[in-house]
């Protein structure tokens, strides 16, 4: 019988082929999640992150006609500004938390691919319409996850 | 008096779950038939119980006593009937008390079912199963209950997340919670096998058909979650490999591996201890999932701390774990093969491989959900695995499951001659690669899209040829073609059961590959009277309206859309907004076809009602998914049917 080892070397290169796989596809589509003041600290162009911040109130800029959408994120020390080409999710406003992904440019603003307004399951809707700052952090440490 | 009464009812529940489980198990070690018969009126008597704790829950729902927590968080007046039934188990306090109730309910069936057939196994079995119940109701008592009173009573609730306010809301959780605790009946007699040593086939053919209405249950949950995802998120997809739904695909990966490795042993003697460490490690993924999806902790490793719950499930999977494996390593030696691998190419490596695939996958779906939360718990430093990870890693394995799915069941047990391979591949092989070669003779260069079509047909003539074959033969011997066909599948209902699923996951392969490679979109604002254009549609915005419905106000678009054809149809894309909510949801409009989905949603649009701005897509091949679920459903009541072996 020596089948044994021809069976262990068929499953040993699967194994690692597999394990090449995993490990390329993580090095590669892994997303660092960074704070405006991390940001502002070491600003390095051309690499994706996801950036979470609150949208500074009096930013927002947002042209229907040419879907450009232009805000300042900021988490209290720092204020990063963030360009997006399209439509503002519905969970998206002027001091509310928001996770966007991207890349720093370097023209001086963060170029978002991506603004994510996930849903939750668990719905926690405001009491009398205001959220406090506080809370809001909060979620925007939770990563927009 | 609901919170009370509610709250006594689950504490009876636990006491009496736990009191069934140790009778059960006493009675099988010691083999006294009236701890057993005891343990069997404690199992119906939890069920009537959960029946009652679940029923009052809607009663309070229905009634809106907002004295209950969990009702006041979940409702307001204004909630429509039916949700305020799907709001029972809406949030995680309901979800674990219909998990708790279908535990209870598979544990009935059990009974009902396996008493007399399976004497041995199935006190086990009942113990491990009340087991479970216990440790639900634990959690009710304790760290999640759904019954805990509000003082003071609110005079209105508030609300139900609108994104859930959705038919498919209703059906989604019921399936798959189906699919998650049906696992845990092959489980409990997979402990029943270990402890009493054994290890054969008994467990196996006891638990084939709860594996496979689990197994059935669980792909109903995804797609319907899929079809959810698809037609309310409103942003064109059914699947994004979000932990939440990467917590549901883990199982149904390991379970499906399940549902193949079995078949080996039962021919072959092979594989005892890959089957049980299979199916312990399917229902650990049920939890796992629970866990991942109920402690919080996919927001933030932090925000396990913040309940007790997480804690809770991680204490009862280790429980679980250590307890299967110590009684693996007990039976350790009873658990050696008694067959053994011929050939590499045989039926039996075949299905091998198509394990180790799809064990590889859950294994690529686990590390892609839990890295960010070990990035974040041990070095501090949070990422996010996206999409373009589980697709570059798990099409190519996908692709490859999907040939031996053509291979698997026609290759020969044990090694295979060259006619065998000859007879049963050489058509679908070169159907295959004629295939591939029309499609890059056509234009299509993605080779995902190539292969996924060439791979289809490969595996749909397989099946055809051998139900061909076999066909011919029956006509051979002088039946007619209809009841040639009908005898054939209701004798082998197992076989083409099998073959008929995964015919199912061949139409939705083709889904997958067509929306993913070929659907467009655009997203542009559009003042009144002008159109935008996509894949051969115009769509003309010609203005706007507001509507005051049952709990929420509606501001809609009216969009006609044509194509070549003036006025084909009217499409009018909506957002909600909803009282309690500050911000508005999408409500997108679609239109399904075989062939392409139109589909609309409003953006932004200016409060005269001059301008819109809107996201169209025209999606290929999407409905194809939903076909092939109710193929695997034929499929699936096929390979359920009780056998109709000929008499001998």
């Amino acid at each position: 019988m020596n089948r044994k080892p021809k069976l262990m070397i068929g499953g040993g290169v699967i194994a690692a082929a597999l394990a090449y796989m995993i490990y390329a596809g993580v090095t590669q589509s892994v997303v660092y999640f960074i704070t405006p003041s991390e940001l502002q600290a070491a600003p390095v162009t051309g690499k994706a992150y996801r950036l979470g911040g609150m949208v500074v109130k009096g930013s927002l800029q947002w042209q229907p006609r040419t879907l450009d959408l232009a805000f300042a994120l900021s988490d209290g020390k720092a204020s990063i500004p963030v360009r997006h080409h399209g439509t503002p999710p519905d969970l998206f406003g002027e001091e509310r938390g928001a996770v966007v992904e991207g890349m720093w440019t370097s023209d001086g603003y963060f170029k978002a691919t991506q603004i994510l307004a996930k849903h939750s399951e668990e719905y926690k809707a405001p009491h009398d319409g205001d959220v406090s700052k506080k809370d809001l952090m909060k979620t925007l440490k939770g990563g927009g996850q | 008096v609901t919170p009370e009464l509610g709250e006594g009812i689950l504490i009876v529940a636990l006491a009496l779950a736990l009191y069934g489980s140790v009778a059960a198990g006493t009675g099988a070690r010691t083999g006294r038939s009236t701890l057993i018969e005891s343990a069997q009126h404690a199992a119906v008597g939890v069920f009537v119980l959960m029946t009652a704790a679940i029923v009052l829950l809607a009663y309070a729902f229905l009634t809106f006593d907002f004295s209950v927590r969990y009702v006041a968080s979940n409702t307001t007046l204004a909630t429509p009937f039916w949700y305020r039934i799907t709001a029972v188990w809406g949030a995680l306090e309901g979800s674990i008390i219909l998990w708790a109730w279908m535990l209870s309910l598979y544990t009935l069936l059990v009974i009902l079912r396996h008493r007399e057939n399976a004497r041995d196994l199935y006190p086990w079995a009942m113990s491990a199963m009340l087991g479970v119940i216990a440790f639900f109701a634990l959690v009710m008592t304790v760290s999640a209950p759904p019954f805990q009173r509000l003082s003071p009573v609110p005079l209105d609730g508030r609300g139900l997340n609108p994104l859930l306010q959705d038919t498919g809301m209703i059906t989604h959780p019921i399936a798959l919670y189906l699919g998650f605790t049906g696992f845990t009946v092959p489980f409990a007699f997979a402990m029943g096998a270990l402890a009493t040593g054994r290890v054969g086939d008994a467990w196996i053919t006891t638990t084939r058909r709860w594996t496979i209405v689990a197994w059935y249950f669980l792909s109903l949950g995804l797609l319907i979650g899929g079809w959810w995802s698809y037609h309310v998120l409103g942003w064109g997809g059914y699947w994004a490999w979000d932990p939440v739904e990467n917590a549901a695909f883990m199982p149904w990966l390991t379970g499906t591996a399940l549902l193949h490795s079995v078949m080996i042993q039962e021919r072959r003697r092979m594989l005892k201890l890959w089957n049980l460490t299979l199916v312990i490690l399917t229902f650990l993924l049920t939890l796992f999932g629970t866990f991942l999806t109920r402690s919080g902790v996919i927001a933030s490793v932090h925000a396990f701390t913040q309940g007790t719950i997480g804690a809770f499930f991680l204490g009862f999977l280790s429980l679980v774990a250590l307890t299967a494996l110590t009684l693996l390593a007990v039976r350790w030696d009873v658990l050696r093969s008694e067959g053994t691998l011929d050939s590499v190419i045989s039926r039996e490596s075949v299905f091998l491989l198509n394990n180790v695939m799809l064990v590889a996958a859950a294994f690529t779906v686990f590390f892609g959900t839990v890295f960010p939360l070990l990035s974040e718990a041990v070095r501090g430093v949070k990422v996010s695995v996206g999409a373009p990870f589980f697709n570059q890693v798990n099409i190519p394995l996908f692709l490859s499951l999907i040939f031996l799915m053509g291979v698997g069941p026609l290759i020969a047990w044990r090694r295979a001659s060259v006619d065998n391979l000859r007879r049963n591949f050489l058509w679908p092989v070169t159907l295959g690669v004629v295939m591939a070669l029309v499609c890059f003779v056509l234009g299509v260069r993605s080779s995902f899209a190539v292969l996924s079509l060439a791979l289809t047909l490969f595996v749909a003539s397989t099946v055809a040829l051998d139900f061909f074959r076999a066909t011919r033969a029956r006509l051979r011997m002088g039946e007619t073609l209809f009841p040639a066909m009908g005898g054939l599948l209701l004798r082998h209902n197992r076989r083409y059961g099998g073959f008929l699923v995964h015919l199912g996951i061949l139409v939705i392969t083709v889904g997958v590959m067509g929306s993913h490679a070929w659907s467009v979109q655009t997203e542009t604002t559009l003042k009144r009277g002008e159109s935008a254009h996509l894949g051969g549609y115009q769509f003309r915005f010609d203005g706007l309206s507001g509507r005051q419905e049952a709990n929420f106000f509606r501001v809609s678009g009216t969009f006609t859309v044509s194509n070549g054809k003036p006025n084909l149809l009217v499409m009018t894309p909506a957002k909600k907004f909803y009282p309690q909510d500050q911000a508005p949801i999408a409500y997108v409009d679609y239109r399904l076809g075989l062939k392409e989905d139109l589909y609309m949603v409003l953006g932004d649009f200016a409060r005269d009602g001059s301008q819109a701005t809107i996201k169209v897509q025209v999606n290929r091949l999407v409905s194809w998914i939903w076909i092939g679920g109710l193929v695997v459903t034929l499929g699936t009541v096929l390979a359920v049917l009780p056998d109709r072996k000929a008499p001998r």
